[in-house]
């Protein structure tokens, strides 16, 4: 199994999720975080004064998919997520040990 | 507040403090109500406070940081109550009696003496000033009158916090505003609208407040921002403001509360009221574009908080001159104060380097200078008996200069005695963890 994690723009948070659904991920988790990368911050002003905000809003997608999945899941987010500008964000890709749905206690790839 | 022409003299000027209060019958029967006029009063009063709460409330919450959100909602909600008791039991009285030219007397101390004509109902009007020279029949119960003029004493304190947000004492603001209110509000406003006032003897045009309300506060707002100093970490920390959408509706309701301010101010439900209400329209819009387009070609964007603070900047300065300007003239008082307060809050204080937190001077004192000026030059004869002329703008001139004069000493003197009393503000580790926290026991959101 392995745990997807994307840094996405906050609009296109439903165009990813259009992409994966055909792909047969069952769930995900989404978050609103903020941060930088290459594309810095931006200048607010109010009234004259002008502020540099470095942290810029973003969502973060964490989605547990079987290990054959994951090529194809990570490719369909890159396209999704993807404008060409600076600041689409990231995609990163950890293992997962084990998993569990609470509900009825299945294991591993049954309880994604 | 202002009538028809002022040419009362100033007459008696030391009567004994303590004056009995004067015997309606030795004078005449009191004036009839009117009830459309009592109707209109009694909504502009409830509209007047609501300017103050929540409308100033949340236009200045709107704009500090979080941490700092309620103890700047609890200002002006504060202010509302203090200054409530401290009207009735001697501000009132002061502003409002006969007394001399500078200060009224107590003869309505504890609002004493309020109900003395009253009988069968109370169904009668009153002398404004009665006892004085000039003093003016009243077509509204004088409880319609203390309460309405009441609401006037409430905003103006509360519009000087804009200065000193973020950093003050509770405890400094509650002894500061309770002693301003008395020694500056009441005798101002004794000078400008009680009928032996001294500055309305000059024949000094300030139909709702541009002196006694905003120039008055503004440089108190000044006088603040300079003894406390500056905001810690000012210039360097991020004080971007949390939540504009807040002083976009406080805008919005100090927007819709002027019209109880200005077209109030004719004391009547007639036509001066009517045309006070259209100028105060149109020169609040004018006053948004304006401040919105020198915005826009100035920084890059019209932003939000501009177009919202150009409109209390138009309202400002249609104060003084709603019930005296026509509609043309209010487009251009509109759009003077939009660009010059523009110019005032965002490059005139960061040239000075004073940190007016909320902008109380940038927008109050500049937008009221600009309005009570602008008073005597377009002032319209057969609207209120006074035409504009460079004598007139003198004269106007007079009431700016002694309101700064008077309010800014006086401050500084009240914040002496307040800073020795409890000091005036939160040390530096508190207002870096937020007044909300320290000063009241709460956190928002």
């Amino acid at each position: 199994m392995k745990l997807i994690m994307a840094i996405i723009k906050p609009f296109k948070l439903d165009d990813v999720r259009e992409a994966l659904t055909p792909l047969g991920v069952q769930g995900l988790t989404v978050s609103e975080v903020k941060g930088f990368g290459r594309q810095k911050g931006q200048t607010e002003i109010y009234r004259g004064a002008e502020y540099h905000v470095s942290f810029l809003p973003k969502i973060k997608i964490e989605v547990v998919v079987p290990t054959d999945l994951a090529d194809s899941v990570i490719e369909a987010i890159s396209k999704a997520a993807h404008t060409g500008k600076i600041g689409d964000g990231k995609i990163f890709v950890l293992d997962i040990e084990r998993a569990m749905r609470i509900r009825t206690g299945e294991l591993d790839a049954a309880a994604l | 507040m202002k009538r028809l022409p002022l040419r009362w003299g100033m007459v008696a000027l030391l009567p004994p403090l303590l004056a009995a209060a004067p015997a309606f019958a030795a004078d005449a029967a009191p004036p009839k109500i009117d009830t459309g006029d009592t109707a209109w009063m009694l909504t502009s009063t409830a509209l007047v406070l609501m300017m103050t709460i929540p409308g100033l409330a949340l236009f200045y919450a709107g704009m500090v940081r979080k941490k700092n959100i309620l103890a700047t909602l609890m200002q002006s909600f504060a202010i509302t109550c203090i200054v409530t008791i401290v009207w009735a039991v001697a501000g009132y009285s002061l502003a409002f009696t006969a007394g001399n030219a500078y200060i009224g007397d107590l003869s309505r101390f504890m609002l004493n003496g309020i109900a003395a004509h009253i009988k069968d109902g109370a169904d009668t009007g009153f002398l404004l000033g009665a006892g004085g020279a000039g003093a003016l029949p009243q077509t509204i119960p004088e409880t319609v009158f203390m309460m309405f003029q009441m609401t006037f004493a409430i905003i103006t304190p509360a519009l000087i916090a804009g200065a000193f947000a973020d950093r003050m004492k509770f405890s400094a603001l509650c002894i500061f505003m309770t002693l301003w209110s008395l020694l500056v509000y009441s005798p101002v406003a004794h000078w400008v609208w009680a009928p032996t006032g001294w500055i309305a003897g000059l024949g000094v045009l300030d139909f709702a407040g541009g002196t006694v309300v905003h120039i008055n506060a503004g440089i108190a707002g000044l006088m603040c921002a300079l003894v406390l100093g500056k905001r810690v970490g000012y210039g360097n920390d991020n004080m971007a403001p949390y939540n504009l959408a807040y002083s976009v509706i406080g805008a919005s309701l100090l927007w819709v509360g002027w019209f109880g301010f200005n077209a109030g101010s004719a004391v009547g439900s007639n036509g001066r009221a009517g045309m006070a209400m259209a100028v105060t329209q149109i020169a609040t819009a004018a006053a948004a574009l304006a401040w919105m387009f020198a915005e826009w070609v100035a920084k890059g964007k019209p932003s939000v908080l501009g177009a919202a603070s150009g409109a209390v900047a138009g309202l400002v300065a249609i104060t003084p001159a709603s019930g005296f300007v026509l509609p043309g003239a209010s487009i251009i008082i509109g759009v003077a104060a939009g660009v010059i307060c523009f110019w005032s809050a965002t490059s005139l204080k960061h040239m000075m380097g004073y940190d007016d937190s909320l902008d109380a001077f940038g927008v109050h004192c500049v937008g009221g200078i600009v309005g009570a000026l602008l008073t005597g030059v377009f002032a319209f004869a057969p609207l209120g008996g006074t035409a504009g002329s460079l004598h007139q703008l003198a004269i106007q001139a007079i009431g700016v200069i002694s309101t700064l004069g008077w309010s800014g000493v006086m401050t500084l003197v009240i914040l002496m005695i307040t800073k020795a009393l409890v000091g005036l503000r939160v040390n530096e580790d508190e207002e870096r963890e937020g007044l909300d926290l320290v000063l009241h026991g709460e956190q928002v959101f």
